[in-house]
């Protein structure tokens, strides 16, 4: 059993009590709804006759069902203006913070909070959404949570919850030129299996994790979840703190000392103990892009498809469901796949680093004839800065559409969606049958950087032929 | 007209029903409920839409759509099923459909703790007996009783001792796997360890 882990150190601080059936009673230190996850949460607590015991402990924000073409109300998809209109109101009614449309402060919910600094390391938080995981980059224990935990945390604050096991995913040297972390959190799921991680928090550590921006090392945490494990975390340190440093909602003035001392305290100590650790060579990585329906089917951009003797006898199962969906066959190059639709954007890869990357690989190309391409910021925040910098008229001068701020075709609950069997370039984080909106569209996932090169050219190609030049 | 659907309430310690088998590993939750099923405010229509892409694709084909799996009860599943997203959606369309418990190689865990939160026990056997269940079922109909305190499930010729988290056990055996009151109960110390947290005391914005 680990001990004196940040995991450990956090999930004790939190623990209110052992409850009969053997499991922890664990205190949410920051709740965040959206509202795909919530009405039902809302409605329980009706029909139970609670209130929500601690509202200044849950923030809100829309994300998931948002318009990003036009975004003035009411929407004109009925049903997603009643699911906004049902948290406005349970917002009211329980005074919960919620930031709408227009505030400037909305967007994806794993993107606001840590850009307003709600998100801080030593937390426990909790959301309705599996990408929850995202806010352990700041050393937070993050995780996503299901519609009665949503339902659990607003009427006590508490959810009843095993305690995870922790793996140590250590990364040694560093990631090389035109390789992000997108290829390397790839890498890992594609090492570990997708389900490597259930019953795990995986702690993510090493040198080229060190290396990492805050930006970055939110995209690692993010999926986490992919490769099974709940909950992902990095060690908090002075760019975690210079990151949240003068951000709305951190610590100011006298209390920014005395935080940092207190966050510092938090990291894993020199002697922990671990239940398991994994170590991987950083340098190794290559541009990475899924070939199949899970996160786990990966490739570097210069390999061929696996056949099924090359793999696992329990990956087989899966892999030859994914050739029969992709339509690609065993020992096939990835590279030189025709794309038909391009996206940037998500929980991922939507915040403003990503933009720029992708903006840089863009700048004086074109987008390919035949492609579809768009750009989703992850905020409002992150719009408004892209625009400052000229981001915009980068991507819409090379052909992108630019968005407003949404999950967009994430997963696709807006109208924002793959047609037919068409193949999508996607900076998201599942490649899942149906996941972008079609039954039979399919999706390759990548770094934002190497979805503007495939913008470019109509195929998969090697980012690094246009950013090494 | 229709019938309100009435979820499970308190303690229970048997399930007897036919079992319907879903082959696959890596079954992700939004194979289980697409996307687009989740504009909703409640759950109640969610039960006919479980495994829409799926059954579109195999034009009533589908596990879910045989005439000779109506009225099944227990679903036979293999590795890492309900992976990916957290909606609670899943459990609840599964439910809605009809399952009131899952035998399988293994689970995803956000998955797991929904299907225990809405009194879906989620058992694991292992690969072989799983595939063996499964071959049984593609000749012929299978009646399963589960007994949860016993952890075993028996036919007229199988019997097998099922895996189940101890405490997931527990909690449907008191009645306890319906959390909030449970929960509640701890007020005072929510309270205490909420006033000493120590991020609490210096984010006074």
């Amino acid at each position: 059993m680990s001990q004196d882990t940040l995991f450990d150190k956090v999930w004790d601080l939190h623990k209110v009590a052992n409850l009969s059936g053997g499991s922890d009673q664990i205190l949410i230190g920051l709740h965040l709804i959206h509202e795909v996850t919530s009405p039902q949460a809302f409605g329980a607590l009706k029909d139970k006759n609670l209130k929500v015991k601690f509202p200044q402990r849950t923030v809100a924000t829309v994300d998931h069902i948002v318009p990003t073409d036009n975004q003035s109300r009411p929407f004109k998809d009925n049903l997603a203006e009643q699911m906004i209109d049902t948290l406005e109101n349970n917002c009211i009614e329980h005074k919960i913070k919620f930031f709408n449309i227009g505030s400037g402060n909305q967007g994806i919910v794993h993107v606001v909070a840590p850009e307003l600094g709600l998100t801080q390391p030593g937390m426990t938080i909790a959301c309705g959404d599996s990408h929850t995981s995202t806010h352990g980059a700041f050393g937070s224990i993050a995780f996503g949570i299901g519609t009665s935990q949503v339902r659990d945390v607003l009427a006590s604050q508490t959810i009843a919850m095993n305690k995870l096991k922790v793996r140590q995913i250590w990364c040694e040297n560093k990631l090389s030129n035109g390789i992000y972390a997108k290829d390397l959190v790839l890498h890992i799921i594609n090492q570990l299996g997708v389900k490597a991680g259930v019953g795990y928090a995986y702690e993510f550590a090493g040198p080229a994790i060190s290396a990492l921006s805050m930006e970055e090392r939110m995209t690692i945490c993010n999926m986490s979840i992919e490769g099974g494990a709940r909950c992902g975390y990095i060690n908090p340190d002075e760019r975690t703190f210079s990151y949240m440093k003068d951000k709305l909602c951190s610590p100011q003035n006298e209390n920014w000392e005395k935080a940092v001392k207190w966050w510092k305290s938090l990291e894993s100590s020199d002697n922990c103990i671990y239940d398991d650790v994994f170590r991987l060579d950083a340098s190794k990585v290559e541009p990475t892009i899924t070939w199949g329906i899970t996160p786990g089917q990966s490739i570097g951009v210069n390999q061929k498809i696996p056949s099924l003797n090359e793999m696992h006898p329990n990956d087989q199962f899966i892999a030859e469901e994914a050739f029969e969906y992709m339509g690609f066959k065993p020992g096939q190059s990835i590279k030189n796949t025709p794309i038909d639709v391009c996206f940037i954007g998500s929980c991922t890869n939507g915040r403003i680093s990503d933009l720029r990357v992708a903006a840089q690989v863009l700048e004086h190309n074109k987008v390919a004839k035949n492609v579809k391409a768009f750009v989703v910021p992850g905020s409002e925040k992150v719009a408004k800065e892209a625009k400052e910098e000229g981001l915009d008229k980068i991507f819409i001068k090379a052909g992108f559409q630019w968005r407003e701020p949404g999950c967009s075709m994430c997963l696709a609950m807006n109208s924002d969606k793959l047609i037919g069997n068409q193949v999508s370039a996607s900076s998201s984080n599942r490649n899942f049958k149906g996941r972008q909106g079609s039954p039979t569209g399919r999706t390759l996932l990548m770094s934002p950087a190497m979805v503007a090169a495939a913008s470019i050219t109509g195929k998969v190609s090697d980012v690094r032929d246009f950013v090494n030049k | 007209m229709s019938i309100k659907f009435k979820p499970p309430i308190g303690k229970f310690s048997r399930i007897n029903g036919k079992c319907i088998s879903l082959v696959g590993d890596d079954i992700d939750t939004d194979r289980i409920i697409p996307a687009r099923f989740l504009k909703c405010i409640d759950f109640d229509s969610l039960g006919k839409s479980v495994f829409d892409d799926d059954r579109k694709n195999l034009k009533g084909n589908h596990p879910f759509d045989l005439e000779t799996n109506k009225g099944s009860s227990i679903l036979i599943v293999n590795s890492n099923f309900g992976c990916g997203s957290s909606r609670e959606h899943a459990p609840q369309a599964l439910m809605r459909w009809g399952i009131k418990a899952i035998i399988g190689e293994s689970f995803a865990d956000i998955f797991y703790s929904n299907c225990i939160a809405i009194g879906i026990p989620c058992f694991t056997l292992p690969k072989e007996s799983i595939k063996k269940i499964q071959q049984y079922l593609n000749v012929k109909n299978l009646f399963l009783e589960i007994d949860l305190f016993e952890s075993t499930a028996k036919a007229e010729k199988f019997k097998f001792n099922l895996e189940i988290k101890e405490t997931s056990k527990k909690m449907f055996l008191t009645g306890e796997w319906d959390a909030t009151s449970k929960l509640l109960e701890n007020m005072d110390l929510i309270e205490n360890k909420l006033n000493n947290l120590p991020y609490l005391k210096f984010n006074t914005n």
